[in-house]
């Protein structure tokens, strides 16, 4: 199967989970155990060529420009880790299936489950770095849901949030370290990279880099000082702690380690760090995991100190070091995860984790007693398992590491670590297992049903096998450690062999258990010892450092944002003024290199009104109908002044919004006061026309100064006005750049606008659903009232220039590739049209006779032009590309078709049905108790509209 | 005439500025419409100013004015309508549900006598 398919099988197939919620608990788990199956057959399809060493890679360009490409590689590593997610996935979900309550949320689990599968499998067979990214921000995000999944747990919600935060941290960091990566080598490509060993290591930015990467590897697989996270997700369901924190997410750092371990290891400085981090993380974790109480977090940091043991593996930098890794990945995984589904089984059939609480379980549960304590003794380090194999290793590496000049210092630590990993392991057996049998459980144990035992069981057959005969594991475990080198390092020739006669690891092992078995014995004084031991928690230092982050995130931002409107817009003004001051003052002027032309007395005029009536608006504000006059002024000279500069197109844009705008605020007016009162005190409004001043200043001089000046760059219009006839078959060469040179521009601009429609339109429903509809149908105007409300002359001009109206709007459109107009204009030319039936004969009477909804019509237009962009596809070309022709149907004048037609129809559409639903919403607003909606255009007759006369009540219950 | 032209666009950049800080919503999106105005014709003076030669292809003409300040304008002409309206909208909506037309929320409620009177 297509190493394709194997990553996009989970991802969508975590669609179907969601679906099958309703067809019951197992077909939800079946469907999922299905999608995992065959991704896990694909792999397996995939299992000869690998074993013959070769590696499979596929690949697509996706972003080729930025070196990011859809490419996936299967190696030994890759292969290796893909079999555990999808093995240990498919075990995780048959448990999961017996584990979860009836009041779980099956589907949304699974969900999530295969989308962090996906995920995990998408970084193990990357061979794009930066795609590698894309997935392994996918893990931090779906272990987060996975980790929150009990929302209702405080401690899961916060588990997630924390193990977010770190592991997020983390992969900025990494991205960092990535791109430098990439940069140093010149692709991003794995397989390029590591080829380049000498090349990287000999760049300056080398240890940069590594820090980077290494900080990313470091918090995923919780290694000091970034392993507090691990055991908070505990949290988590059982199923999830087995499969994300103990299989595989959390080696998915490790993973990256041994990915990248050819290119970055072997330096001094990689030997310092992430040695000495996995010595320290594998001790730490050891010596608490001892002292805890709870079992899932007694696993959990054990899970921290093998993880810490691996990475210390890795860190050596030698071959062997990293066969054992590999080779402890493969065990740890095993009897981790059974332990993990143990210790579910246990809370499941118990209803307590406690270990203080527990014991004497294995007369009731011998099931799960064998299974644990086969996965446990492994896990300590007992001969014919085969954790005992890793960990000799481990310890035969360990004997020849030399850390800080020191021969015995690593030895004496691992052994150190192992005395309390060993020892964990007993307490583990023997609290929860031996001891009297007791009768204050929380519930009664006994063992679960085989669909909760079989898959840990199926692991601990698996820890057995290995054990006995390690043999069996070596030639896949080679295999593995081969790709892990590549070509780096030769492969060890060390076989895996349960004696290798009186080593030092021997000794070492024997000292381990030996001090594991004291450490029980002594373990009650050991325990009050710890208990009065001062030591630094984790979660309070984390919750400090996020809430001072917070503070001072507030100490900053609150001052210059408090939530008033016109204290940061002042703000906002001052940066902008002074950034752009700052830019002025130290860059450099060129001269002028255009003549200024000289102003005609036309020109000085327009500019005096447009001066006076700005002027008199920021003088006369208070007054706002007036102030409604004067900016309509404003605005009829600035489209005077479009005309002027060879503007037409803009010039009636700028006059019909003009038009709609100004009915829009008169809507507006007629509920808000009429009038602004003095409010701000003197000085502030010295301040305010200061800022303002100084606004305008800065405005002014940017505009002049450039104005004198060609640009610095030659303009692409050049290209607009040489095709606009040629490619886009018109020859106005605005409208042709608005429908197709930037059509999809247009595009995004016409939605944006039915958006705003529908905004005004959801506010209004909003307001009129809420208290304030009884407010305004009840309220008394303000102002007089003119008893004409539909004046016959306005009723009649209005019929009569509508279709005049309609005409020029229609002709506007037409002629708007080649003329001024286009969609736009004639939009809001016809939006005026029927604005002004509206306006003369009443709101009930115009809307009546409505037949389209102006939501339909907003969405048809985005939908025509949509259309029309879709439909170059089916000749092959790119979205919107438009075609044109002409023709000719006697008697008429030649005339052109074009597909930009269809799409400026979409933006008529778009633009009538957007300004329309807006007006319509506010003027919905004016309707009062009282006032019989009005049947007819005029009011002639006053008695029609009595109350009490019998049509009009009539009228009133049909409405 | 760009002296004039610049002038202008400062002059509705300070009015704009001015009325933007205003304390009723009214005003504010008065001076939010004033801003619009300078910000359009700066963008469509990036073309520099031309007379008589509009972007529409004739035979024999050779000198066009720059057609891509235009069509940028032209759009953000008619959405600035759009936006406009939906802040007209919000302005409306706070001041039905609380009979108060301030853009900023008040601290203490002495404004009322002022909101009587208007």
């Amino acid at each position: 199967m297509s190493l394709f398919f194997i990553v996009a099988l989970p991802f969508f197939g975590a669609l179907l989970p969601g679906l099958m919620n309703s067809a019951g608990r197992s077909a939800c788990a079946g469907v999922t155990f299905t999608v995992s199956l065959l991704a896990f057959i694909g792999l397996l399809s995939n299992l000869p060529t690998v074993l013959a060493g070769d590696v499979v890679m596929v690949g697509i360009d996706w972003m080729p420009v930025l070196g990011l490409n859809f490419t996936l590689m299967l190696d030994g590593l890759g292969f290796f880790f893909a079999t555990l997610i999808l093995g240990i996935g498919l075990l995780i979900i048959a448990y999961a299936r017996n584990y979860l309550s009836r009041d779980d949320n099956m589907g949304e689990f699974f969900t999530y489950l295969l989308l962090f599968q996906g995920a995990m499998v998408g970084i193990v067979l990357s061979d794009n770095i930066l795609l590698l990214l894309v997935f392994w921000e996918i893990t931090s995000l779906s272990s987060f849901l996975l980790i929150g999944y009990w929302k209702h747990l405080p401690a899961g919600r916060q588990g997630a949030r924390m193990a977010l935060t770190v592991t997020g941290m983390g992969g900025l960091a990494m991205i960092g370290g990535m791109l430098i990566l990439g940069q140093i080598v010149g692709s991003y490509d794995l397989s390029v990279i590591l080829q380049n060993r000498d090349l990287i290591q000999a760049d300056p930015l080398y240890v940069t880099a590594l820090i980077l990467i290494l900080l990313g590897c470091f918090t995923k697989s919780a290694q000091f000082p970034f392993h507090f996270w691990l055991p908070h997700a505990m949290s988590a369901p059982t199923p999830v702690s087995a499969y994300l924190h103990s299989a595989t997410m959390v080696k998915a750092g490790i993973f990256l380690m041994a990915r990248m371990w050819p290119v970055l290891s072997g330096t001094p400085e990689w030997f310092v760090i992430v040695t000495s981090a996995g010595l320290i993380t594998m001790v730490l974790g050891a010596v608490i995991a001892l002292f805890k109480h709870d079992l899932k977090a007694l696993l959990a940091f054990s899970t921290v100190s093998h993880l810490g043991l691996i990475t210390m593996l890795l860190g050596t930098g030698t071959a062997f070091g990293a066969m054992a890794a590999v080779f402890h990945i493969l065990n740890h995984a095993t009897f981790k995860a059974a332990l993990f589904m143990s210790a579910g089984i246990i809370d499941h059939e118990a209803h307590t984790r406690d270990i203080r609480r527990l014991g004497g379980l294995r007369k009731l549960m011998p099931v799960t007693f064998m299974i644990a304590s086969l996965a446990a003794l492994s896990m300590a380090g007992i001969p014919l398992l085969n954790g005992f194999l890793s960990k000799e290793m481990m310890l035969e590496e360990a004997h020849h590491t030399v850390l800080f000049g020191s021969h015995w210092l690593v030895p004496a630590l691992a052994t150190f670590g192992s005395v309390f990993s060993a020892a964990y392991c007993f307490r583990l057996i023997g609290h929860v297992f031996f001891g009297p049998v007791r009768d204050d459980y929380p519930a009664k144990p006994h063992d679960p049903n085989p669909g909760l035992w079989m898959p840990p069981a199926i692991l601990a057959v698996l820890v057995v096998v290995i054990g006995v005969a390690p043999f069996v594991a070596e030639p896949f475990v080679k295999l593995v450690t081969a790709s892990v080198l590549g070509g780096a390092a030769d492969l060890p020739s060390a076989h895996f062999k349960i004696w290798h006669g009186l080593v030092p690891a021997l000794f070492m092992s024997i000292i381990a258990v030996a001090g594991g078995l004291v450490m029980i014995a002594v373990f009650n004084p050991a325990l009050r010892l710890w208990d009065r031991t001062p030591r630094p928690e984790a979660k309070p230092i984390f919750e400090a450092i996020v809430e001072f982050v917070t503070q001072g995130a507030r100490l900053l931002i609150l001052p210059l944002h408090n939530g008033a409107f016109s204290r940061f817009a002042a703000i906002g003004a001052i940066t902008i003024i002074a950034a752009g001051f700052h830019a002025w003052a130290t860059g450099t002027l060129g001269a002028p290199t255009r003549e200024a032309q000289a102003a005609s007395p036309v020109v000085i005029a327009g500019w005096v009104m447009l001066v006076a009536a700005t002027a008199g608006l920021v003088l006369m504000h208070r007054n706002r109908l007036l102030s409604l006059i004067l900016i309509g002024i404003v605005g009829l000279m600035v489209s005077i002044g479009f005309v002027f500069f060879s503007a037409p197109d803009l010039a009636m844009t700028q006059f019909t919004v003009e038009v709609v705008t100004i009915i829009l605020l008169l809507l507006a007016l007629n509920f808000l006061p009429k009038f602004t009162p003095v409010e701000s005190t003197v000085l502030r409004r010295v301040r305010d026309a200061g800022v303002a001043i100084a606004g305008g200043l800065a405005t002014f001089g940017l505009a002049y100064y450039y104005m004198l000046r060609t640009s610095v760059a030659p303009p692409i219009s050049e290209f607009h006005l040489a095709n606009s006839y040629k490619g886009g078959g018109g020859n106005n060469v605005v409208n042709v750049i608005l429908v197709d040179f930037r059509g999809f521009d247009t595009y995004g601009e016409i939605i944006v606008l039915g958006i705003a429609a529908l905004l005004i339109y959801a506010l209004t429903e909003t307001l009129l659903g809420g208290p304030v509809r009884a407010r305004l149908l009840n309220r008394k105007p303000d102002q007089k009232r003119a008893g004409n409300k539909h004046p016959i002359m306005m009723v009649v001009l209005t019929r009569v220039i509508m279709p005049v109206v309609l005409l020029v709007g229609f002709y506007i459109f037409l002629r708007g590739h080649n003329e001024p107009g286009g969609g736009f204009i004639a939009g809001l030319i016809v939006s005026i049209a029927v604005v002004m039936q509206y306006m003369a004969s009443g709101f009930a009477w115009t809307s009546s006779r409505l037949r389209y909804p102006y939501h339909g019509v907003i969405g048809a237009g985005v939908l025509i032009a949509g259309f029309t962009g879709i439909g170059s596809w089916f000749v092959g070309k790119p979205f919107l590309t438009s075609a044109f022709t002409y023709v000719r149907i006697p008697p008429f004048h030649k005339f052109e078709l074009a597909t930009a037609a269809l799409f400026d129809l979409g933006v008529f559409l778009a633009v009538v049905g957007a300004v329309m639903l807006s007006l319509e919403s506010f003027s919905r607003l004016a309707k009062r108790a009282n006032m019989a909606d009005n049947e007819y255009p005029m009011d002639i007759d006053p008695s029609r509209d009595d109350p009490d006369s019998a049509t009009s009540g009539q009228a009133k219950e049909e409405v | 005439m760009e002296f004039l032209v610049a002038s202008a666009i400062g002059i509705l950049t300070a009015g704009g500025i001015y009325l933007t800080l205003r304390l009723r919503t009214f005003p504010v999106i008065m001076g939010i419409s004033l801003l619009t105005y300078a910000v359009n014709v700066f963008i469509f003076a990036s073309g520099r100013l031309t007379v008589g030669a509009p972007p529409i292809l004739s035979d024999g003409v050779t000198t066009y004015t720059d057609p891509l300040p235009q069509a940028l304008v032209l759009t953000a002409i008619v959405i600035s309508f759009g936006m406009t309206a939906v802040v007209v909208m919000i302005g409306l909506g706070a001041f039905l549900g609380s009979d108060d037309d301030h853009v900023d929320d008040q601290p203490e409620t002495s404004d009322s006598k002022a909101e009587g009177q208007s």
